[in-house]
């Protein structure tokens, strides 16, 4: 088990292929009109979305509550069947469209991929130990011994700078800090050595000084393992620090994606400016530009086939009225926009720095 | 957004030189069965006319025992040790239960922590700010007055008046925020205390409710402080900027000063390791180890454990929160060598 870890970040990388490939999933979630009728209505939570993840990439999925990004999540690890749409997961001697797998192929699809919850204080049962709480994978799975585990339990626990791991074997969630039970729930989800983590807000619970530490430990075992990791945040700043590729969801929708650095200086989509404008920022010396978008987030209830943004878009045109919701179009390395009035936002974007540049001297 | 008169509220004339509250050497202990713990300890700052104060510190800091102690609803556990909080020179903590009663709404209101709690499920919205109405204009206002004050008050934090007859759950978490906050100014405070007024919100939505509230208080001459755990949010809608670190406040000052030259250890590596996406992508600098039990608070400095600078003298003997220029004030031996921090870390 101890030598697995090597070979994986070696195995993970399959001739370049992306180790997730998503297309076109989605999942609508039925509005019951009573017991014997047929559902008319739909929430489309995640409304055809597709992405690829490398190995040992780490994709920030970002957007406000509701956007679709943990349905998203749970899919990818088959806490939900999606409605639609195929998860293409290659990884060591494995190959196959999990989005259709049932039954038994679940349990050896989850040897693979593991989560990571938001609230480290639900995410464990209260009455077991740390020990029983970080093997279970194991004994589900049926690996190794009893004191087998135990090894590999304290090794893990080290890995996670919960030291000495003896103190912590037999302990009760409930003796722990929050920052030590997140570190737990880290342990946890490696404890398989999984090469696919999905890390919904894994650090929105925790105080600042606490939540640096994780982020750091999360990005130093994906670099020493070569995990894979979602991670769902609605927190652009950690988004910052944890990802490679950063993708905006909204209703349901990825409106852009692209690389970390690059969506935060150029972004395109009239949605990731207003996301990024307002994100407070730690510096009362820096004057934000702001974007203002009208109203708050729409229904997802069976939504107009047009742009899902168009109600509060500032920008929106006659060309955004008449076509459907427009597709992911390549605008820049690795960048992709979904808007149809990209390049005039450009223009008049410009032509304002232009302006204010005159004003300025 | 709907553009929103507040000619119709009343604005207070301030002066910004004259303190309105005046918290003075604060001790507050809750009593358990392991015995007491010390949740604010000696804890001094001021509240001007018109001010807007912030506190930050992490979860345990003592931050929401302030807030609670300065409006007396603190439980019963909690016992004021010694100290003063001064409310326009008189001190809030010789009022009788019935006299706190009148000041609150009336004097200080509060915006509570998670506005989806703040509200009674059972009750419509505008229902709810009647009661606040009816405990402190008795008499003054008729029910259409009271009704007619109400509209205002949605209006002014832009919502529509029809939604004062809707019931808590068709508010969405942003509206019910809003509605929060209009109660808060039902009474017409001086102060308003916020506790992490925007903390379960969506960035826009957050973003929206802030520049509203710094837009209200500005406009109506109230004072407020804010309390959080995000320095991002506190950054932009303060003055004044306290932080809070194991019961103790360790830097106070301009909020400008405190960000560009924080000198207290815990708050400048509490500034580093909040990420930000303005700017270079620098190292972020975690705090290592983690706050301490304030059952058995560490002697000397509270921070001595995990402070990079600590001495023998840190160990022994706390220190004061000292003016260092400027409105200034720190709590700690070293704070001459804090800058020097800043290239030991770069290395």
């Amino acid at each position: 088990m101890t030598a697995a870890r090597s070979d994986m970040a070696a195995g993970a990388a399959r001739n370049g292929q992306p180790l997730l490939e998503i297309k076109d999933l989605e999942m609508k979630f039925p509005i019951s009109k009573g017991l014997f009728r047929a559902p008319t209505d739909f929430v489309h939570a995640v409304d055809g979305i597709s992405f690829e993840i490398a190995p040992g990439e780490s994709l920030g999925l970002v957007g406000e509550s509701g956007c679709g990004k943990s349905t998203t999540g749970r899919m990818l690890v088959k806490l939900m069947e999606p409605t639609g749409g195929s998860i293409m997961f290659r990884d060591r001697e494995y190959e196959r469209d999990v989005a259709t797998v049932k039954g038994s192929g679940i349990k050896d699809f989850r040897k693979r991929v593991q989560m990571i919850f938001q609230d480290p204080y639900e995410s464990m049962n209260p009455r077991r130990t740390i020990f029983d709480t970080i093997s279970e994978p194991l004994a589900v799975q049926k690996v190794g011994t009893v004191p087998e585990r135990e090894t590999r339990v304290l090794e893990l626990l080290r890995l996670v700078g919960l030291t000495p791991p003896e103190n912590f074997l037999f302990r009760y969630p409930h003796e722990l800090s929050g920052g030590q039970r997140q570190r737990v729930a880290v342990a946890r989800a490696l404890v398989m050595n999984p090469s696919f983590v999905v890390a919904d807000e894994p650090t929105s619970m925790l105080d600042v000084s606490i939540r640096i530490s994780i982020m750091e430990l999360m990005t130093k075992l994906a670099r020493e393992l070569g995990v894979s990791y979602l991670y769902i945040t609605h927190d652009l700043a950690v988004a910052r620090y944890m990802c490679d590729r950063i993708a905006v969801m909204y209703l349901g929708k990825i409106v852009e994606i692209g690389p970390t650095e690059e969506i935060l200086a150029r972004p395109q989509h009239p949605y990731t400016k207003a996301l990024l404008s307002a994100v407070p920022v730690p510096d009362p010396s820096i004057k934000r530009l702001p974007v203002e978008i009208k109203g708050g987030i729409s229904k997802a209830i069976n939504p107009p086939p047009e742009c899902r943004f168009i109600e509060r878009c500032p920008f929106a045109a006659e060309v955004c009225e008449t076509n459907p919701h427009p597709p992911l179009e390549p605008r820049g390395d690795r960048h992709y926009v979904a808007c149809y009035r990209a390049d005039d936002i450009e223009a008049w974007e410009a032509e304002r720095t232009a302006a204010a540049s005159i004003a300025a001297g | 957004m709907t553009t929103i008169s507040l000619e119709d509220l009343e604005a207070r004339q301030i002066d910004p030189t004259k303190p309105l509250l005046e918290v003075d050497r604060l001790v507050m202990h809750y009593h358990i069965k392991a015995g007491d713990v010390s949740a604010v300890e000696d804890v001094s700052f001021t509240v001007h006319q018109g001010e807007a104060v912030g506190l930050v510190g992490e979860s345990g800091c003592g931050k929401t025992s302030i807030a609670l102690s300065l409006l007396r609803l603190l439980p019963s556990n909690a016992e004021y040790v010694s100290g003063e909080i001064r409310l326009n020179g008189e001190d809030l903590l010789w009022l009788s239960p019935e006299e706190m009663r009148q000041r609150r709404w009336k004097d200080i209101a509060m915006v509570f922590q998670g506005a989806m709690n703040s509200w009674n499920p059972v009750y419509r919205v505008g229902d709810q700010i009647r009661e606040t109405l009816d405990t402190h204009y008795r008499g003054v206002m008729d029910y259409a007055e009271q009704r007619a004050h109400m509209e205002k008050l949605f209006t002014a934090v832009g919502l529509s008046p029809a939604m004062l007859d809707r019931y808590p759950h068709e508010f969405s978490g942003g509206m019910r925020q809003r509605a929060v906050i209009a109660m808060a100014l039902a009474c017409s405070p001086e102060l308003i205390i916020a506790d992490e007024p925007t903390t379960a919100l969506d960035v826009i939505v957050q973003d929206q409710i802030l520049k509203e509230l710094k837009r209200i208080q500005a406009e109506l001459g109230m004072s407020i402080i804010y309390i959080s755990h995000d320095i991002a949010v506190i950054a932009e809608v303060t003055d004044s900027l306290g932080v809070m670190y194991a019961g103790k406040l360790v830097e106070y000052g301009p909020t400008a000063t405190v960000f560009s030259r924080p000198r207290h250890p815990y708050a400048y590596l509490l500034l580093r390791s909040t990420p930000s996406i303005t700017g270079p992508r620098r190292q972020l600098a975690p705090l290592e180890g983690e706050p301490p039990d304030l059952l058995h608070p560490p002697t000397g400095c509270r921070f001595h454990p995990r402070c990079p600078f600590a001495t023998e003298k840190c160990v022994t003997n706390e220190p004061p929160l000292e003016e260092i220029g400027g409105g200034h004030r720190v709590a700690c031996w070293h704070h001459d060598e804090v800058p020097a921090l800043e290239g030991a870390l770069q290395r």
